[in-house]
């Protein structure tokens, strides 16, 4: 009713989810609007990479409902996904070891080869170190240019959202800076982001919003500067 | 005292890590350069008869890669193609002496049977074989809806398939001695002459085809897997299945896709095999030992090192003819086998880890 509300380009509203028997996620709702940057922040065990794999298509849904850009997308397939604007980058394993920088970033189009040149180029332009490597194998890459290959290869098919499980996960403090730069540089280019991290100052520094995640439940959300404020978070996640 | 131990220990890894990577290629350079200075007619009979093991290495390692289980069926099905390929030709069914016939074949094709130059056979052999082809393919697109699909969907571990695969294997074996019989079967029959060549090499016009035949398909099988989207991904779901669906790849026309080119190349490389060795239901099981030899030395789902992997298992099948009886032929590819495993379990061309 308020034209002032931003509208969702993603939305997850009380999504259940588990493997086998066990549920793990008990009613989780995040949103990310068009544009926006968010964080999914929360302790080991928490749920978070579940989350993203429910969303993504890779785990069933079994309560809630998820929507993009307003369509019912929830338990729809990953090659479905992707042609609707959807990209995943995984926490670990996140490339292709034996195909070459280029070849990886050729499966991140698979399902759409139009325009191929162009998303290429705009790959490489984001991540130069991959340029001059294109024809080596990504296995020999090191952890921060996989990261980066991991983005390219999501980025083929310039998803409207992205989302990344830990991306600076395991990475040097200057390589989860750029990483965080490029990961900013793709959001301001249109791409709304939602993000899940360990390193909760450094992904609420980054983000718009964020949301505290713990037990499988919504725990706290906000602007991501009140959240680095907020007394509970900085008691359970940011160590002060 | 300890840093003599040391000095040993890392003098130990230092001799291993050689052993295992230079070592082994030198090893193999070594043994075809004496096999082709030493022993040129069976070092060449051998890089012929490693060019069809090649054939199945190769689609074998395929489906190792994909679908990520050994898959003890192959020999077999090369000889099912075989058989389908000996069928559509003579349109012969049931046992040797009292043969069922439908009455008609590709050979009955006008001028079907007319020697291609110094070849045995005519151009309806050519036809069967791509027939044949095309059988193997819808049965290993048929046996993977029938039995490993719902195996994948119920998540069984790799153990099973290899045991189903077992079983399929037993299963054909039993339907070709059903249908085709015990007793050995050519294509063609009568002498085949042979031809001399440079060095003393004698060889029949058919081996050399079957070499280039051979040599041909490996070349596709490459094209295919490097150059065209649907062999990357293909290699890239042998990489890394979830990341595959992840990316959008999907995952169902991948499988679909091995299976053609491995049934494929199943048929091809068991006519060929026919085309110079007695048809016998029982060949395929003897192809196993050779067959998972080549592929594991190469490096299992490596297609390049299956093809390097199966001619030397051939070259060394062959030429230790030279040394030892023939009866010992399988227990070299055993050998091999062994030798790799303890030295290099990953293969020529298999990453680490
Ligand atoms: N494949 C699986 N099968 C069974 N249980 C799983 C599986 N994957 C995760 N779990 C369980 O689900 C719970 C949530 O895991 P999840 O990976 O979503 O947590 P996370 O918040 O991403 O944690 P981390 O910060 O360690 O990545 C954990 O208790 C975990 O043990
Ligand atoms: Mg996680």
């Amino acid at each position: 009713m308020t034209d002032t509300k931003p509208v969702p380009v993603l939305e997850a509203k009380d999504i259940v989810a588990g493997y086998g028997e066990v549920d793990i996620l008990h009613g989780v709702s995040v949103t990310v609007h068009s544009g926006e940057m968010v964080a999914i922040i929360g302790p080991n065990g928490a749920g978070k990479s579940t989350l993203l794999r429910t969303i993504f298509g890779l785990l069933d849904a079994r309560g809630g409902q998820v929507r993009l850009k307003g369509e019912d997308i929830t338990n729809r397939a990953p090659d479905q996904l992707v042609l609707c604007g959807l990209s995943y980058v995984p926490q670990v394993d996140n490339v292709f070891p034996s195909l070459t920088i280029l070849e990886n970033l050729e499966m991140g189009a698979f399902v759409r080869q139009d325009g191929l040149a162009e998303r290429l180029d705009r790959v490489f332009s984001l991540f130069p170190d991959l340029t001059d490597r294109r024809g080596e194998k990504a296995g020999k890459l090191s952890g921060g240019q996989r990261q980066m290959l991991a983005l390219g290869r999501a980025l083929m098919l310039d998803p409207d959202v992205l989302l990344l499980d830990e991306p600076s996960a395991s990475l040097s403090p200057k390589m989860v800076e750029l990483i965080f730069d490029r990961i900013n540089l793709i959001n301001s280019e249109g791409t709304g982001i939602l993000l899940v991290e360990q390193n909760a100052n450094e992904a609420l520094s980054a983000c718009d919003r964020g949301y505290v995640l713990a037990m499988g439940e919504n725990r706290l959300e906000g602007e991501a500067k009140s959240l680095l404020d907020n007394e509970e978070v900085g008691k359970l996640y940011l160590g002060t | 005292m300890s840093t003599y131990a040391d000095r040993l220990r890392g003098n130990l890894r230092v001799f291993n890590e050689f052993v295992a990577g230079p070592g082994l290629w030198i090893l193999i350079t070594l043994l075809f350069t004496y096999a082709a200075l030493f022993e040129t007619q069976l070092f060449v009979i051998g890089l012929i008869v490693g060019s069809v093991l090649a054939l199945g290495s190769i689609g074998l390692t395929l489906i190792y890669g994909v679908l990520r289980f050994g898959n003890f069926a192959h020999g077999d099905l090369m000889m099912m193609g075989a058989y389908v390929t000996f069928f559509l030709l003579n349109g012969t069914l049931l046992g040797q002496r009292r043969d069922t016939n439908i009455g008609v074949g590709l050979n009955d094709l006008p001028a079907g049977t007319e020697r291609l130059g110094d070849l045995t056979f005519g151009y309806s052999f050519l036809i069967a074989v791509a027939l044949s082809a095309v059988v193997l393919a819808v049965v290993c697109i048929g046996l993977d809806r029938l039995v490993y699909r719902p195996l994948r969907r119920r998540g069984s571990a790799i153990v099973t398939f290899a045991i189903a695969s077992l079983g399929i294997a037993f299963s054909v074996r039993a339907l070709l001695l059903i249908i085709w019989g015990p007793d050995p079967r050519t294509y063609v029959s009568g002498i085949h002459k042979a031809q001399h060549y440079p060095f003393d090499v004698v060889l029949k016009t058919d081996q050399v085809f079957i070499m280039v035949v051979a040599i041909v398909m490996a070349g596709l099988v490459y094209l295919l897997l490097f150059r065209t989207k649907l062999g990357k991904a293909m290699r890239a779901y042998s990489d890394n299945p979830d990341l595959a669906l992840v990316s959008g790849i999907n995952t169902d026309r991948v499988i679909f896709w091995t299976w053609v080119i491995g049934g494929s190349l199943m048929a091809i490389a068991g006519s060929l095999l026919a085309l110079q060795a007695n048809l016998k239901p029982e060949l395929g099981f003897q192809l196993l030992l050779p067959l998972f030899a080549g592929a594991i030395l190469g490096g299992l789902g490596k297609p390049q090192g299956a093809l390097i992997g199966a001619l030397v298992v051939g070259v060394a099948q062959e030429v230790s003819v030279a040394y030892i009886s023939a009866g010992y032929k399988p227990a070299v590819a055993f050998l091999i086998l062994i030798l790799i495993l303890l030295i290099r379990p990953r293969g020529l061309f298999g990453d680490a880890n």
